[in-house]
């Protein structure tokens, strides 16, 4: 009975988040992005990843922060559920921490407006505090016919 | 099982569509005892195939059937239209027990007694059959409410009966869902609740469990217990919102259930058999079993591909020890290559390919159904069925195509009335033709018909606000006629059963467009219409031309180029603030890519700008590039759903050095 569930910590603007280990198809570094046009701000464009093309969004865009400033630590994490794959740019990705449920706090309200149902919890140990965050509606919300 | 599923259902699709056409020459030619024959021995292996496969209604069916054909070899019954249109009813049954087995792995619940009552019936030759068909025609359409009465279980049905004796009456409720309602579950689950407080329900249709997970479409239906009146459920169900029917029928012991002490032969077949369906439909819940996509293959063209594959490996051997050997030979050994993966990619693409046949052998039939059903004689001649098409392809033009045909013989042919005074041939025509032209395949369905008239076209379209007088004034006759492809644009003055309800011609025109095809119209008033379907052999792999536009590389289809100009600066008119210019007489608008794309203008104007003359149907548009990159065979990749909105890329494809490049699609820039 491990009920501890894994998540991959990413950096995003100095701030720690975490992305569910069982999402995550593959992390691989920065490459050329095509761009595709009249894509959303945050869709950087389309990368090919073992003959396969998957989109690629800037999460800090999506969050509202800074643009992108790629450097030999930004990745791309590609996420991949039943249907779809996406990658995600982050600035860095850290390791791999072990969360209980009872570490996880679920949050009421942050102060981050509509980033809010993005994030699923708050894992907590001893040195540091990881925003989880909830890949599913992110995903849903890119879909075309949720517009 | 599952192995043997698939040839089962591969196999019973042949039979089925051999019987099909037998059928077919059997109207004409009833005496023809091979024929007869021939049906009978069809008929036998599908009901010994189904009856391994413990498909117990069909075995059913096809053994009704099978004794009525027997009937008619031995004399007993004469073949005529009614009995002929009761056999297809039975082979539609037999199909749609095919789809149910496909989709879910059983055979379902329907077991089409009324079917087998009508084979019967031919049988004792009772002469009354045309009443009772109707009568049975509107007991099909009662009953949901029946049909989850029919389906309780022995078990439920003495639950009803210890009620009775308890003074409970028992109801069969179906409750209709708005189609707009989202939370369907909820709503269920609030009609559930409702439902409760009056008694206990012992059955619904779908499962619960089903109902909780939305596994049902717009109703369900409920068998309940209770001790009040009916007309209390209804108001109180309707009551509640998006509900917007409610059906029910008093469940009364004499009719509706089967006398545990006397059981009649029949009726316990019955019951035994809708037990077997419960635990049919408990085994679906748990694991659905799909049949997967299958193609059937030549040996032959698989013998070919091994082949290919061999040689390869030998190239690539060669290719190893290219060091050693002068550069002459690395060139030769490329040039090999290169051989090898057309020849290969050649024979990749026939095992996809099957003959337009499979789709074109129902049309026999669905062309005769219509015949009697809009009393005219329609003939329909079919050539080319051998040409082949991308599998792809074939699995979607099936519906563009009955769409097609389906016009021409309501709307197209005259009544035969009409067809005699106008001098022509009492029998309407409708052909059907397929043959290769290039690296297409053009698929033409003809009439000859009335024509389509452009004058009503053009008041029609000014009725419905389409167009406006000025532009009708300006538009040739050719232009009025396409017309006919606007969305909501029906023609037919009235609404039929068989087409004519405003979705149309334009549905058939984005199905083509979506299968990278193209669709236009010939007519000639009096004497018929032609609607001639261009698709593309396969839908994988294309020739393209690489462009530059910035810094980007994008490819174009090479099948939509016409030509390639440079065309000087002072040539580039502006008509209307569109910017065009004349080629060999005509006037082509000018796209510049970069502001579509939005690219970022690499240099200054040129004096003379690149332009890729591409043509839609009987469009035309240049696209202004900044550089030629040559042409290539190219995958062509979906660019997934998230972006799949984007309507002027029609996917992307992986380029040598591994990097990604987007297709214009060509038919929303023009």
């Amino acid at each position: 009975m491990n009920e501890n569930k894994q998540y991959v910590v990413v950096v995003l603007d100095q701030e720690q988040f975490g992305i569910d280990i069982q999402q995550i198809e593959t992390i691989i570094r920065m490459r050329d992005i095509t761009r595709v046009p009249q894509a959303p701000f945050f869709i950087k464009g389309v990368v090919n990843l073992r003959g396969d093309i998957i989109p690629v969004m800037s999460l800090r865009l999506k969050f509202g922060l800074d643009s992108d400033e790629y450097s030999h630590n930004t990745r791309i994490v590609i996420i991949k559920t039943e249907e779809h794959c996406i990658g995600m740019i982050v600035d860095e990705v850290r390791e791999v921490v072990e969360f209980s449920q009872e570490s996880i706090e679920t949050i009421q309200r942050l102060a981050i407006g509509s980033e809010q149902k993005w994030i699923q919890g708050v894992g907590k140990t001893d040195q540091q505090i990881v925003t989880l965050l909830n890949i599913n509606t992110l995903m849903e919300e890119l879909l075309p016919n949720k517009e | 099982m599952s192995q043997y599923l698939e040839i089962f259902i591969e196999e019973s699709k042949e039979h089925l569509q051999s019987l099909n056409e037998c059928l077919l020459q059997l109207e004409n030619e009833p005496h023809n005892m091979e024929l007869l024959n021939e049906v009978f021995r069809v008929a036998h292996t599908l009901k010994g195939m189904a009856g391994t496969m413990g498909f117990t209604k069909m075995q059913t069916l096809t053994h009704d059937m099978e004794n009525a054909l027997s009937a008619i070899r031995n004399g007993k019954i004469q073949v005529d239209g009614n009995l002929i249109d009761l056999l297809f009813q039975c082979l539609d049954a037999l199909e749609n027990y095919i789809e149910e087995i496909i989709n879910t792995g059983s055979e379902g619940k329907e077991s089409y007694e009324i079917l087998i009552q009508k084979l019967n019936q031919f049988l004792s030759g009772d002469s009354q059959k045309e009443e009772e068909q109707k009568a049975s025609k509107e007991e099909q359409n009662v009953n949901k409410e029946e049909q989850a009465i029919l389906s309780l279980s022995e078990y439920e049905q003495n639950a009803i009966r210890i009620g009775f004796q308890q003074g409970y009456q028992a109801y069969a409720i179906t409750v209709y869902l708005n189609a707009s309602c989202v939370l369907k579950s909820a709503r269920a689950f609030i009609v559930f609740r409702t439902l409760e407080r009056y008694g206990e329900i012992i059955k619904s249709t779908p499962a619960v469990e089903d109902i909780e997970d939305e596994k049902f479409d717009l109703e369900f239906s409920v068998v309940i217990l209770s001790q009040e009146e009916k007309e209390k459920f209804t108001k109180d169900i309707l009551s509640i919102a998006e509900i917007v029917d409610v059906k029910i029928t008093e469940i009364r012991e004499e009719t509706h259930l089967k006398n545990p002490e006397q059981p009649k032969a029949s009726t316990q077949e019955n019951t035994q058999s809708l037990t077997k369906v419960d635990q049919n439909e408990e085994h679906e819940n748990r694991v659905k079993p799909r049949a997967g996509k299958t193609v059937r293959v030549d040996i032959e063209r698989l013998d070919t591909l091994m082949n290919l594959v061999s040689e390869l490996i030998i190239v690539k051997n060669s290719l190893e020890d290219v060091d050693r050997r002068a550069e002459q030979n690395f060139n030769e050994s490329i040039e090999y290559l290169e051989r090898i993966t057309t020849n290969l990619h050649d024979a990749v693409m026939k095992v996809r390919m099957v003959p337009v046949e499979r789709v074109f052998n129902r049309f026999p039939r669905m062309i005769r159904d219509l015949s009697r059903q809009l009393e005219k004689e329609i003939h329909l001649e079919m050539s080319g069925e051998e040409t082949e098409l991308d599998r792809t392809v074939i699995d979607e033009i099936g519906d563009p195509l009955i769409h097609l045909l389906r016009n021409a013989a309501d709307h197209g042919l005259e009544t035969t009335e009409d067809r005699i005074k106008k001098g022509k041939s009492a029998s309407g025509h409708v052909y059907l033709r397929a043959y290769q032209d290039g690296n297409n395949v053009v698929i033409e369905v003809e009439d000859d018909g009335r024509g389509i008239d452009a004058k009503i076209i053009k008041q029609k379209a000014l009725e419905k606000g389409v167009i406006t007088s000025e532009t009708a004034e300006n538009m040739s006759e050719q232009e009025l006629v396409e017309l006919l492809f606007q969305p909501s644009f029906s023609t037919a003055a009235t609404v039929t059963d068989v087409s004519g309800r405003g979705v149309g011609l334009d549905v058939v025109k984005t199905k083509i467009e979506a299968l990278g095809g193209d669709i236009e119209v010939k007519t000639k008033l009096g004497k018929g219409s032609k609607f001639i379907v261009r698709l593309p052999l396969t839908l994988a792999i294309i020739q393209a031309l690489m462009v530059q536009v910035g810094d980007e590389k994008y490819a174009i289809p090479l099948n939509t180029i016409q030509t390639i100009e440079d065309i000087p600066i002072s040539e580039i008119k502006s008509v209307q603030k569109q910017e065009v210019i004349v080629l060999r007489n005509t006037v082509i608008p000018i796209v510049r890519l970069h502001a579509i794309l939005d690219v970022p203008e690499k240099e200054k104007e040129k004096n003379t700008l690149t332009i890729v003359i591409v043509r839609k149907g009987e469009k035309q548009a240049g696209f202004v590039v900044d550089g030629l990159l040559g042409q290539q065979e190219i995958v062509i990749k979906s660019i997934g759903q998230y972006l799949s909105y984007i309507k002027m890329i029609a996917g992307a494809t992986i380029l040598g050095d591994g990097e990604v490049a987007l297709i214009l699609d060509v038919n929303t820039l023009v």
